[in-house]
């Protein structure tokens, strides 16, 4: 922190959204030159608050100063205009435009005839990069960058813009570990700079890491603001939750009969060159799991089983007989589920109800003759709510409207409602705050106890620790290790055979 | 800016019924002297409705399923045509076959394209338009064939079941069922999945490949059906018929509270929009304007009423 003075004051926010208070009397500042995280679980009030700040919602009653002054901010524009910029989730950038069109959209350089002056906007946007230390050819098309490079594309572009203050949200979501440290970097420089930084992420050793405060809302309301040197991680995940014991993920030893026959076997299953000859049994009631970076083809292996993408090469056993699975329509005959990467894109019309959505994968079961029975749905609907305890339990409500972990256990709801025998989840906790990350991991050890079979793949180590049976290590396409769960000492462990350290 | 935009929706849902009600109530009072509220114009207008009404219903499929249907019209007009040579030439069941055949083979053509090649729906049923209208002219010769059959005539056009128009039994069945397919049926669930998330149906298992193929098809059956109502109740085949039909059959279905984005659709909504369509065209013949004003005005008002229930 360079100062203490506030750059940005919201005093007493309040908002509600159908009379129900979304933010009750928030306070929240940041100082110039600081990273502040802002963390709570989803529905805490977190994004609307920022909303707020960016102009994309008003204010009930409250009052924001930016750099001591009162300001009304009702649209991005005024925003902009008090420099507060957004790093954007779902990046806003345009895919076929090149990195420096895109960091000057909209305000392009232009030459005396009143064309684009192609050559400014490059000279400027190569110093904007070197500025932000940051090596990337500002020539070519943002479609061809990665991930972290589009990100810090957009955060070059809110910086050209003249942004004081930036806001990220969830900015690691889909970052590898070395993409995060060019972040950190960044985010670093930008500071010593006296850019302010409201940093919002579930992911608790980033915020130890990198920010200098913390805020904690819950339920709307402002529980405690501050300095991460004088506060522990425990007593943060106390904050968020409000419950006094938090619990833990540990892992309950239970024993896998693997002389019986497999449940499934795949051999050899080989995609392109993302997957390559991997070959593993599965056990009924175990609980597998996939660990390895962003990119090592732990989807595309799923992808694959469940019949999305074509198979290359590889046999597929369920039950000791051979199968072969072309689409997800054979895949789901044959018993299998997928819980997909992007719940929002891949898993739910989010525009539809809850009800319509839970139906949607069960359409043959709830109807006869092609016709729907509604006694039965209502049933089925009734009872997916109650069982994976969706909040609000209303079956009509359109799934948009629900928290990010609300709308996973309707994507988990949903499928399990078909009666699979096997279970892939592919990052079932992205985005879910730390209480229903707990509540989502119990519903796997749950449907593992009912002897379904399931295949996690997860990011967060600690997660698979907590449930697994067996961790297979997928680096390369290729199954690098496969892991007894009581052979794993601890995270650390772990990280270092995923991230191929010799032990 | 939730709050606003729940409202609107709202609105959406029943705008259709103010604006019809508003517009009824307008010309009740502006043409009254013109006979608008007599119940012989009163049926006339559900009458010249039936063939829009028929096709919007299938429309409100196709829009839901996130794809359009812009050959309807053309396919209308070919389908009078071949339908009344058929009848002509070898019969009446062979007549009514010979429409019929016209809506499956565009159909399952534009179904092919849209579902299985992956050409925007939009570009192939424009080039499918102009294609159907192009055949129908050819094989007339631009001339109009009549219908002598009575029994084709009645049961397409002018025929009553006691003091009940058989045309408005078609619409109603046709309304009827669609809102049952599309409400009751796990094919309606289909569509509706698709044209909401087509990615998310795909993950489901749903084969959205197939669900577009049947929406293109099912539309084009309609229209030739809607074809053969045009030949019934003007008792001849034309190129003509049905030429400009896709944009009332759209702007029915948007008016009903359909999403023009996919993912949602309102049966009962695109009847009461077809029923406004018809309503303004009859109002507006009864005017006494004169076809060109009528055109502009029709336009007008349908830009401004899709403008109204448009989807914030």
């Amino acid at each position: 922190m360079s100062s203490n003075f506030n750059i940005v004051e919201m005093i007493d926010i309040s908002k509600s959204f159908f009379g129900v208070k979304v933010l009750d009397s928030v306070s929240f500042g940041v100082t110039s030159g600081e990273i502040h995280a802002l963390a709570g679980e989803n529905g805490a009030g977190k994004s609307t608050l920022m909303k707020i700040l960016q102009g994309v919602y008003t204010l009930d009653s409250g009052e924001i100063q930016i750099a001591g002054e009162k300001v009304s901010i009702h649209s991005f524009q005024d925003a902009r205009k008090y420099g507060i910029g957004m790093v954007f989730q779902e990046f806003s950038l345009v895919p076929e435009l090149s990195v420096a069109q895109n960091i000057f959209l909209d305000r392009e350089h232009k030459n005396k005839l009143r064309f684009f002056d192609e050559k400014e906007t490059i000279r400027k946007s190569k110093l904007v990069m070197e500025d932000l230390g940051l090596d990337i050819d500002v020539t070519a098309k943002v479609s061809t960058l990665g991930r972290a490079f589009q990100q810090l594309t957009e955060i070059a572009k809110a910086i050209a813009g003249d942004a004081k203050i930036l806001i990220l949200d969830e900015p690691t979501a889909s970052l590898a570990k070395e993409e995060v440290d060019a972040l950190f970097k960044v985010l670093k420089q930008l500071t010593a700079r006296g850019v302010s930084i409201v940093y919002i992420s579930h992911r608790m050793d980033e915020i130890y890491r990198i920010c200098d405060r913390i805020t904690i809302l819950r339920d709307g309301k402002k529980i405690v603001v501050s300095l991460l040197s004088e506060i522990s991680p425990k007593e943060i995940i106390a904050h968020i939750t409000g419950r006094k014991d938090v619990e833990m993920l540990t892992h309950e030893g239970k024993s896998i009969a693997r002389s019986s026959t497999p449940i499934f076997e795949a051999s050899g299953i080989q995609v392109g060159n993302r997957v390559n000859n991997v070959t593993f049994k599965l056990y009924p009631g175990e609980i597998l799991g996939l660990a390895g970076l962003m990119g090592s083809g732990r989807t595309e292996l799923v992808r694959a089983i469940f019949g999305l993408d074509k198979k290359d090469g590889g046999a597929l056993k369920i039950d000791g007989k051979d199968v072969v699975i072309k689409n997800p329509r054979e895949a789901i005959a044959h018993g299998f589920a997928l819980i997909p990467e992007d719940r929002r894109r891949q898993g739910l019309v989010m525009e539809h109800s809850v009800k319509q959505n839970i139906l949607a994968t069960n359409l043959s079961s709830l109807s006869h003759l092609n016709f729907l029975s509604f006694s039965k749905i209502n049933r089925v609907v009734r009872d997916s709510i109650t069982d994976f305890e969706v909040r609000p339990p209303e079956a009509n409500r359109e799934v948009r409207l629900l928290s990010g972990g609300n709308q996973q256990k309707v994507v988990i709801a949903k499928w399990m409602a078909t009666n699979p025998k096997i279970v892939l989840m592919d990052e079932p906790t992205v985005g879910v705050d730390i209480g229903t990350k707990v509540e989502i991991m119990k519903l796997v050890r749950a449907i593992a106890a009912e002897g379904k079979s399931v295949i996690l793949i997860s990011s967060e180590l600690p997660e698979l620790l907590g449930v697994c049976d067996r961790i297979l290590v997928i680096r390369k396409g290729k199954i690098a290790e496969e892991l007894d769960r009581k052979d794993v000492k601890d995270e650390d462990h772990l990280q270092m055979i995923v991230q191929g350290i010799k032990v | 800016m939730i709050l606003s935009s729940i409202k609107k929706i709202d609105i959406r849902a029943t705008l259709i019924y103010w604006m019809f009600a508003v517009i009824f109530l307008l010309f009740a009072l502006l043409l009254h002297d013109d006979g608008f509220l007599q119940s012989n114009n009163l049926l006339n207008i559900f009458r010249q409705t039936a063939t829009i009404t028929v096709m919007a219903v299938a429309m409100t499929f196709v829009i839901s399923a996130a794809e359009i249907d812009l050959s309807i019209g053309g396919v209308a007009g070919l389908a009078s045509v071949v339908g009344a040579i058929m009848l002509r030439d070898h019969g009446l069941i062979q007549g009514i076959l010979g429409g019929l055949a016209i809506g499956f083979v565009v159909g399952s053509l534009n179904g092919l394209l849209v579902a299985y090649v992956g050409i925007p729906s939009f570009l192939v049923t424009l080039g499918m338009q102009g294609v159907a209208i192009g055949f129908a002219a050819l094989v007339t010769n631009y001339y109009p064939i009549p219908i002598l059959n009575d029994t084709f005539n009645a049961i397409f056009g002018s025929g009553t079941i006691g003091w009940f128009p058989g045309l408005l039994l078609w619409s109603f069945t046709a309304v009827l069922i669609g809102w049952i397919m599309l409400t009751k049926t796990t094919f309606g669930r289909r569509v509706l999945a698709t044209g909401g998330n087509r990615d998310a149906a795909e993950f489901n298992g749903i084969n959205t490949k197939n669900v577009k193929f049947k929406v293109m098809l099912i539309s084009s059956v309609v229209a030739s059906i809607a074809g053969l109502l045009y030949a019934g109740r003007l008792q001849t085949g034309r190129y003509e018929w049905g030429a400009g039909d896709e944009l009332s059959a759209i702007a029915a279905v948007i008016l009903g509270g359909t999403s023009l984005f996919g993912g949602s659709g309102r049966i009962i909504g695109t009847f009461f929009g077809a029923l406004l369509v018809g309503l303004i065209n009859n109002g507006l013949i009864l005017a006494g304007l004169p076809v060109s004003q009528q055109q502009i005005v029709r336009g007008l008002i349908i830009i401004l009423a899709v403008a109204l229930a448009k989807k914030k």
